[in-house]
């Protein structure tokens, strides 16, 4: 058994036409048994940056307190929200400094920048356990049905969805991945970030 | 100067260790991080040198970034390729970059490429090699065109053509059969590419696209995605669901922006006549 799969959850980030989408399962577990299905592994940085945490449950909450801290530090320090791309790195930087003591997590940023015209750009990034960036054009994944995850995405994703057909496109990969996934699953929640709302929304699935 | 309550000491912080070292015991190994199973290469030609890189990152068996960058910025005439731990090359070319930045400010001069290979080394060799970072060093200075690889474990050596990573056997059988001294430039960016094709096509921990950079004393140029042999077609149908397949339970909107409307209380509307 690897530390990993101790808690079981999955999560994933797509792209769209300016939009971005992040969303999760909701189980926690204690190997194969069911623990929660209401565990939030996601979690709102500023109104249009979302992080998620998949891996071992006890680090999930410590480091979004970690990064709730030190977002909110880099917000009264520079006077004005953390853009998205910054976010990555803070994240990056806080995973690289535990190197040899690792926190295990894989966390999924998914938000919209800022452009000099005023208009937004979606943006998303993933990292390994120990603060790799992984800045993608399409989709990320991480967790236990992060395999899975890779499969549906590859095949079900394309260029500039509207937000309406993002969250069927980001809802069908991940609940078909997580079905395939014994430590995944119990629920799915998912988040449509666009210019002006975010729409959040928990999906009907299999519960077993 | 009182330090507050917040500070935090630079360097890496060893806080997990304890727990950490509990769950090996215990038999639960660690997890896998990002690692670059790469083709790296770099070569010396009549002026200048050419470094070139594959774009595959792996996790495990997974593929987890299909067009990663991985040759690293050191100065303006100073690249670094770079290949292991992912995260480990990330940091650490970028912790000597700083470095290199800081001490061409503080000597006046352009830093040399030895400069950046010595302050690799010793940090390498400080870690033992739990640093995994295996990298080729090429740049131009004013004693000349330079390259050198920096072995995880601190080891260095110069050379005139060079290949690191899960591919380098590959690419250095194309150096060995394909290289010859004083190149030109084009012929020598030739060289690396087919150097890294050799690594993309025959390792399988290399993949994707190449990428290239040329350093000369008066230029550098970065090529990224010089090469893209492996394209990805364009789908022959589409996937798109019709709205409305996926069941939802709940729905709750979060909206950004903020109405605002004035309600005149009382007294009487300002004369604007």
């Amino acid at each position: 058994m690897s530390i990993m799969e101790l808690n079981g959850g999955s999560v994933i980030a797509m792209v769209g036409k300016d939009c971005v989408a992040i969303a999760s399962d909701l189980r926690l577990g204690n190997q194969a048994l069911g623990l929660s299905s209401n565990f939030q592994r996601i979690f709102p940085v500023t109104d249009r940056i979302y992080v998620g945490l998949p891996g071992l449950g006890t680090d999930v909450h410590t480091l979004w307190e970690k990064f709730r801290f030190r977002v909110n530090m880099y917000t009264i320090k520079e006077e004005r929200e953390i853009e998205p791309e910054t976010f990555a790195h803070l994240v990056s930087s806080t995973l690289y400094e535990h190197r040899f003591g690792p926190y295990f997590i894989e966390p999924v940023i998914a938000g919209l920048a800022k452009t000099p015209s005023g208009g937004v750009k979606p943006f998303i990034a993933a990292t390994d356990l120990i603060g790799c960036l992984n800045f993608a054009k399409d989709f990320v994944v991480a967790g236990t049905a992060s395999s899975k995850l890779f499969g549906m995405a590859e095949g079900l994703w394309e260029p500039d969805l509207e937000p309406e057909d993002l969250f069927e496109t980001i809802s069908q990969a991940l609940m078909n991945a997580v079905d395939r996934d014994a430590y995944s699953g119990w629920g799915c929640v998912v988040h449509v970030i666009t210019k002006d709302k975010i729409v959040t929304r928990t999906l009907k699935g299999r519960m077993d | 100067m009182a330090t507050s309550s917040v500070y935090t000491p630079a360097g890496f912080n060893f806080s997990n260790q304890i727990r950490n070292t509990f769950l090996q015991e215990r038999g639960v190994p660690l997890p896998k991080a990002t690692s670059t199973g790469t083709t790296i290469v770099g070569c010396l030609f009549k002026d200048g040198v050419v470094l070139g890189a594959d774009t595959r990152a792996t996790e495990g068996d997974i593929v987890a970034d299909k067009n990663c960058e991985k040759i690293h910025y050191i100065t303006d005439s100073i690249r670094c390729c770079g290949a292991g731990t992912a995260a480990d090359t990330e940091f650490t070319t970028a912790l000597i970059s700083s470095n290199m930045e800081l001490h061409g400010l503080s000597t006046g001069r352009k830093p040399q490429v030895v400069t950046a290979m010595t302050m690799l080394k010793q940090m390498l060799f400080r870690y033992q090699g739990h640093v995994g970072a295996a990298l080729v060093l090429g740049g131009v200075d004013a004693t000349g065109p330079q390259l050198f690889t920096i072995h995880p474990h601190g080891s260095t050596d110069k050379l005139p053509y060079v290949t690191m990573g899960s591919g380098s056997l590959a690419a250095m059988a194309v150096f060995e059969s394909g290289w010859q001294p004083n190149m030109t430039r084009d012929d020598a960016l030739n060289l690396v590419k087919a150097a890294v094709a050799a690594g993309i096509f025959n390792d399988l921990g290399s993949g994707s696209n190449i990428d290239a950079c040329i350093i000369t004393a008066t230029h550098t140029e970065m090529l990224r995605n010089v090469e893209t042999p492996n394209e990805r077609v364009q789908k022959e149908r589409r996937y798109v669901f019709r709205r409305g397949t996926t069941a939802w339970k709940t729905e709750s909107v979060r909206k950004l922006i903020v109405n605002e409307e004035t309600t005149i209380i009382g007294g009487d509307a300002m004369d604007t006549s």
